[in-house]
């Protein structure tokens, strides 16, 4: 230890200032280890380990007779060539590329007629687009289930009432956009508030320049505006897509209304949950939940890729 | 309130904004209030549902009121069903929606803190992989999870669901960006030349910075919790553990097989009008939070 060193008397000063900053270096390391402490050992028992647990089922197999086998990477190949699985893969991939535009299309369209300062009752249009989000998604589900249904749904009733009939939405071919409703319908006012807050940070001096240059308000939206929600756009966009190749909660509601259109692949979650809790096959299930981790993050970081290297270039 | 009175002052610094005309536009305003009226909608004919018994919801249109005014009913059912379990489960959900974001703030905080203003080898390296972890889906834990809590006899228990609602890895990311603006280094430096400890400086000086962000993240934590659904619907078996979610999907199975004595339709219906009002009233009175919490995350990054 430097400190039991005899102090050079010529110079006792700086060697006691070096010796105190280090002590309080150390200190300072010693403190951001215990306060990231707790939430380490949090973190480690209910994520790392459930994943690594994960991993380890993934690559065994439980049979009724012969008990648990190793058997490598078979369930995963399994899972590939399972039509189910690859099946509520593309529905969902499909459902990302349709809502997810609309969704944040929307969502910034409306935070950017918020910004504009153009709108009365700004606060209370700001607040009814937020409010979903304050509802439990099994809520929504149940409420637009309803709201869809032929026995007491309003729109059924006007069809009728009218004589032009409403298309069946909870049928086959209705029932995905349906979801899509339900989901876009809760996540619009959270997305849109991101990015509305994003709006506001810009330094208004910035517009004042563009206007005396002759920019008009599309102009400035599509210059400035946009580019500087970038940050917030990736982020929404990376959260849009992590929910949706986690749905669960509408089709699990959705599926009490329509059995016979929603089963028990319908995404690839709902074929996870029913493989590990409804046919016992835990070892699979385990395999299809780590597919589908890895086609999120290869989707991610895909799109992260691609966003970066459009602005290298730019 | 202090919250209304803290949300005024957005028109105060929107009316800063030498750019912003305040010429409002008439034709903005009426397609901005026909897309409000989507939003409405479903919440709309929530409460006008909630007013019918069970025969009205099919015999009058959905979108208006019935000639009997049925709430008080609807609500006495909705409360006495099953010996009141109704209200087991709006406790189950208070408990574990509370007890966890808490938790989860709590420990985002420290750790949020910690990445943002202490130098310690390998943070970036930690920080990279909480980061990260945003992106494993929840079924990849879940299950697993469940499987090992059945080992150590934690499930059908509400340490099922509240253990894991503990971890934030976002809730970690939201703190370091609001702790890094929030807490100036010379005051820490300060601090520690008076030779205060880390630990006091952080209770007694850094805290009370970094209250409106142990807030947002607290509301964050609270909704994710009160909305979940999935974790639940895994971890419990008992009905009288279930929270709200889980207790009124089974309702609603249990109304649309239709079978006797079962859970009806207008039940279902005002137990979830019942079920999202406090968190409806808890965001109108706490804007300022969700609206800068939000801003914090999409802002940096």
């Amino acid at each position: 230890m430097t400190s039991t060193a005899p102090p050079a008397p010529a110079q006792p000063r700086p060697q006691r200032t070096a010796n105190t900053l280090s002590t309080l270096r150390r200190r300072e390391a010693r403190a951001g280890y215990l306060f990231v402490l707790p939430f380490m050992i949090v973190f480690v028992a209910m994520l790392i380990v459930p994943l690594g647990y994960s991993g380890y089922l993934s690559v065994f197999r439980e049979q009724l007779i012969g008990g648990t086998s190793f058997v490598g990477l078979e369930n995963y190949a399994r899972a590939l060539s399972d039509a189910t699985f690859t099946g509520g893969v593309a529905r969902m991939a499909l459902f990302l590329v349709m809502q997810v535009p609309i969704m944040l299309g929307l969502a910034l369209l409306f935070a950017l007629v918020l910004d504009s300062g153009r709108l009365r009752l700004q606060k209370f249009v700001r607040l009814a687009i937020f409010i979903p989000y304050a509802v439990p998604g099994v809520i929504s589900a149940l409420m637009w289930g309803y709201l869809y249904g032929p026995d007491f749904g309003p729109f059924a009733q006007l069809g009728e009432a009218t004589g032009l009939g409403s298309p069946d939405f909870l049928s086959a071919d209705f029932m995905l956009f349906s979801i899509m409703n339900i989901v876009t319908w809760g996540f619009i006012g959270y997305n849109m508030i991101i990015m509305y807050s994003a709006l506001r940070s810009i330094p208004t001096e910035i517009y004042e320049a563009a206007r005396v240059d002759g920019a008009g308000e599309v102009r400035i939206a599509t210059a400035i505006k946009i580019p500087a929600l970038r940050p917030a756009l990736v982020l929404t966009t990376i959260f849009s897509v992590i929910g949706t190749f986690q749905l669960f909660n509408e089709p699990n509601i959705l599926r009490t209304i329509a059995p016979n259109v929603i089963g028990n692949g319908y995404t690839p979650n709902l074929y996870a949950y029913n493989l590990a809790f409804v046919g016992q096959e835990v070892n699979y299930a385990a395999a299809i939940a780590f597919l589908l981790g890895f086609v999120i993050m290869v989707v991610s970081y895909i799109f992260q890729l691609t966003t970066s290297r459009k602005e290298a270039t730019r | 309130m202090t919250a209304t009175a803290s949300t005024s002052s957005t028109p105060t610094s929107r009316g800063r904004r030498p750019g912003a005309k305040a010429r409002p536009s008439m034709l903005l305003t009426v397609v901005m209030l026909a897309v409000v009226a989507y939003f409405l909608l479903p919440l709309w004919w929530l409460s006008v549902a909630s007013t019918k018994s069970n025969a009205d919801l099919f015999s009058s249109f959905g979108l208006w009121f019935a000639d009997s005014f049925s709430l008080l009913g609807n609500l006495g059912d909705v409360f006495t069903f099953q010996n009141g379990i109704f209200l087991a489960w709006a406790r189950n959900t208070v408990v574990y929606a509370g007890v966890s974001a808490l938790g989860a703030a709590v420990l985002a905080t420290a750790a949020g803190y910690a990445f943002a203003t202490l130098r310690f080898k390998g943070s970036t390296a930690l920080f990279a992989i909480i980061l990260g972890s945003i992106m494993v889906p929840l079924t990849a834990l879940a299950i697993p999870t469940y499987l090992l809590f059945a080992k150590v006899g934690l499930t059908d228990t509400p340490w099922a669901v509240i253990l894991p609602s503990l971890v934030s890895p976002f809730g970690v990311y939201l703190m370091r960006v609001y702790a890094d603006g929030a807490v100036p280094p010379s005051l820490q430096e300060a601090a520690r030349v008076d030779g205060a400890g880390e630990l006091r400086i952080f209770v007694t000086i850094v805290s009370r910075l970094l209250a409106p962000g142990f807030v947002t993240v607290l509301l964050f934590a609270l909704v994710s919790t009160w909305n979940n659904y999935f974790l639940p619907l895994i971890m419990l078996n008992s009905p009288e553990w279930y929270p709200l979610t889980v207790g009124l999907a089974q309702w609603q199975s249990t109304s649309q097989a239709g079978s006797g004595s079962q859970a009806l339709f207008s039940m279902v219906i005002t137990g979830s009008l019942v079920s999202i009002v406090p968190l409806v009233i808890a965001f109108l009175f706490l804007q300022r939070y969700w609206q800068s919490g939000l801003g914090t995350g999409g802002v940096k990054q």
